[in-house]
């Protein structure tokens, strides 16, 4: 799914809703999911100019997921340590999105290269 | 050509079972208490009908066979059922194994050419196996299964959220507060204050042996969420060593109501509440009291 | 007698209405000049760093102009994800439901009519 303007990022959650619903995510989970979901388009959209999301349903023994993966080819981050501090933001805002999808996932990944881009993908499990 | 211990075993599919059904009543400690005879009978004969009217030619040494679904079905039914109802290994797996050695017995009886006879039982102690693995693994997984669901009632049980008084939840915490557990204890707190409408919360934590800055993490988010339903939230069940630990690490609680006894919490609350509650002066008794 | 606004957010909004809500709502209090502003979220499902911001900012403009904001109704799976994510809201207070938030709103005008231009950052106990 692709992501270029602030007006996708409702539908995109709807979306990511569709397929947390269909595993049977309780809604706690699906309400974190959600918002670290919403945090990170949004990132793709003020820092990396847009992007595309990869919704993928995961499942292993006894249990299932959702892993998603958002990829643009804006500017990339310099620094991703200080990124993901809580805080840190080049955007006059309050720098929570990052370490706060992190807290909010069981799984978080950040690959970032200064002109290349930014790929994060984040995976939560239905009881984890 | 049929293979010849197909058509014994069809012929002489009343004799297996009875033989079979003496085997398993024969075998130690089978358990009346979990499970009547006719019941046995039942079960027993289920399973061999399905066994031997899907067996042919092509399948017999092939137990993976799709041909054989329904047999892997009934016996992983049986020994979820018999792993949920307490039922040990041995008593799950004499179950098959008690068929095989029916079946045995049965091929050596009708069958004269002991080469054949041994070829033939080969086969068939493959393949039956084969079948007791498959119990096996399903009787594992229905313990897993009772375990699953005991942790989960653990879970549930260790936080219990009590209306103390109309517009006063309180939860007690026993046992250590690590992040799941932050998880259920908010989402059952918050969901009784909804529920109840209440507007205080008292979050005891006596029972937890020791309070270091992940855990005091975890109760000053549970305090934050509470507030953000609404309701105050004061912690109480504070111990000497606990205070000490708290100052010691650095911890700052200082935004946050605390209490060091379930009563004095109580009565905090009832202040804010506007509440009074008085002791009932007997009039004939009062120049004794006080 | 102060004036209660009393705003509903009914589905999940988009950003730009979010933040046109932001501006209507602040010209609401000045033209009613309400001591008091109700936002019930009890239907929103996801607030995000972006949301949050912007009842962070209702909450400090209106109080710039003498009247208080209280966010009623937050679902609970809300509440845990935005403490997990971080997000403080800061000077938004908090109430169950509209009836609740209204209980609020008139304890906390009575306080400061009691205890006239008491402010954490004023000095009004000086003349010396
Ligand atoms: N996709 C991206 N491409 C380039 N830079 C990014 C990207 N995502 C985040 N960043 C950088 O990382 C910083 C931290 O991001 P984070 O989401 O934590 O905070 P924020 O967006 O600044 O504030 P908030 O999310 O709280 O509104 C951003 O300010 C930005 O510099
Ligand atoms: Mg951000």
């Amino acid at each position: 799914m692709s992501i270029i303007k602030e007006h996708d990022v409702v539908p995109f959650r709807n979306r990511v809703k569709e397929y947390a619903v269909k595993i049977g995510m309780s809604l706690l989970n699906q309400t974190k999911l959600i918002t670290g979901a919403s945090e990170l388009v949004r990132n793709m959209l003020k820092y990396g100019g847009g992007g595309t999301v990869k919704i993928e349903v995961l499942s292993r023994t006894r249990d299932s997921g959702i892993r998603l993966t958002f990829e643009d080819k804006g500017p990339g981050i310099p620094d991703v340590k200080k990124a993901m501090l809580d805080g840190f933001t080049t955007g006059n805002s309050m720098g929570l999105g990052l370490p706060g999808t992190k807290r909010l996932m069981n799984e978080f990944d950040i690959q970032s290269e200064v002109g290349k881009g930014t790929t994060i993908t984040i995976i939560k499990w239905k009881n984890g | 050509m049929k293979n010849e211990s197909i058509k014994i075993f069809q012929k002489k599919k009343a004799a297996i079972l009875e033989k079979w059904l003496t085997l398993q009543l024969e075998e130690d400690g089978l358990r009346e208490d979990l499970m009547s005879n006719a019941d046995l009978r039942i079960q027993s004969e289920e399973l061999l009908s399905s066994l031997i009217d899907n067996l042919s030619d092509s399948n017999i040494d092939q137990p993976q066979s799709s041909d054989f679904e329904t047999v892997i079905e009934i016996l992983s039914s049986i020994s979820i059922s018999r792993a949920k109802q307490g039922y040990t290994p041995r008593e799950t797996g004499s179950f098959i194994y008690s068929l095989k050695e029916a079946l045995l017995k049965t091929l050596s009886e009708e069958m004269k050419d002991p080469a054949a006879l041994y070829k033939q039982s080969m086969t068939i102690n493959k393949t039956m196996d084969s079948f007791a693995i498959a119990t096996f693994e399903t009787f594992i997984k229905g313990r897993e299964e009772v375990i699953l669901r005991q942790t989960d009632e653990i879970t549930e049980i260790s936080t219990p959220v009590i209306q103390v008084w109309d517009g006063i939840v309180a939860l007690p915490i026993i046992g250590t507060l690590d992040s799941a557990r932050t998880q259920v204890v908010m989402e059952n707190l918050l969901q009784a204050i909804v529920e109840t409408e209440s507007r205080i919360a008292i979050l005891d934590i006596s029972g937890v042996p020791a309070v270091d800055s992940l855990v005091a993490q975890h109760l000053i988010k549970t305090v934050s969420a509470t507030r953000l339903m609404g309701a105050e939230c004061i912690i109480s069940g504070i111990r000497p060593e606990i205070a000490q630990t708290v100052v010691h690490l650095g911890i700052d609680l200082s935004h946050i109501i605390t209490k060091s006894t379930l009563e004095s919490a109580l009565k905090t609350s009832f202040a804010m509440l506007n509440l009074d509650v008085t002791k009932k002066q007997k009039p004939k008794t009062q120049h004794t009291i006080n | 007698m102060g004036q209660y606004l009393l705003v509903t957010i009914q589905v999940d909004l988009y950003d730009q209405l979010a933040e046109s809500l932001e501006a209507d709502l602040v010209n609401m209090v000045r033209k009613t000049s309400a001591k008091g502003v109700l936002i019930d979220v009890s239907s929103v499902s996801i607030i995000d760093s972006f949301m949050g911001r912007i009842l962070g900012n209702i909450a400090a403009m209106s109080k710039i102009m003498d009247a208080e904001t209280v966010v009623v109704g937050m679902q609970p799976a809300v509440a845990i994800t935005l403490v997990e994510l971080g997000l403080p809201l800061k000077g938004v207070h908090s109430a169950l439901n509209v009836e609740r938030g209204m209980e609020l709103l008139r304890s906390k005008i009575l306080q400061e009519e009691e205890t006239p231009e008491e402010d954490d950052n004023d000095n009004t106990d000086s003349t010396e």
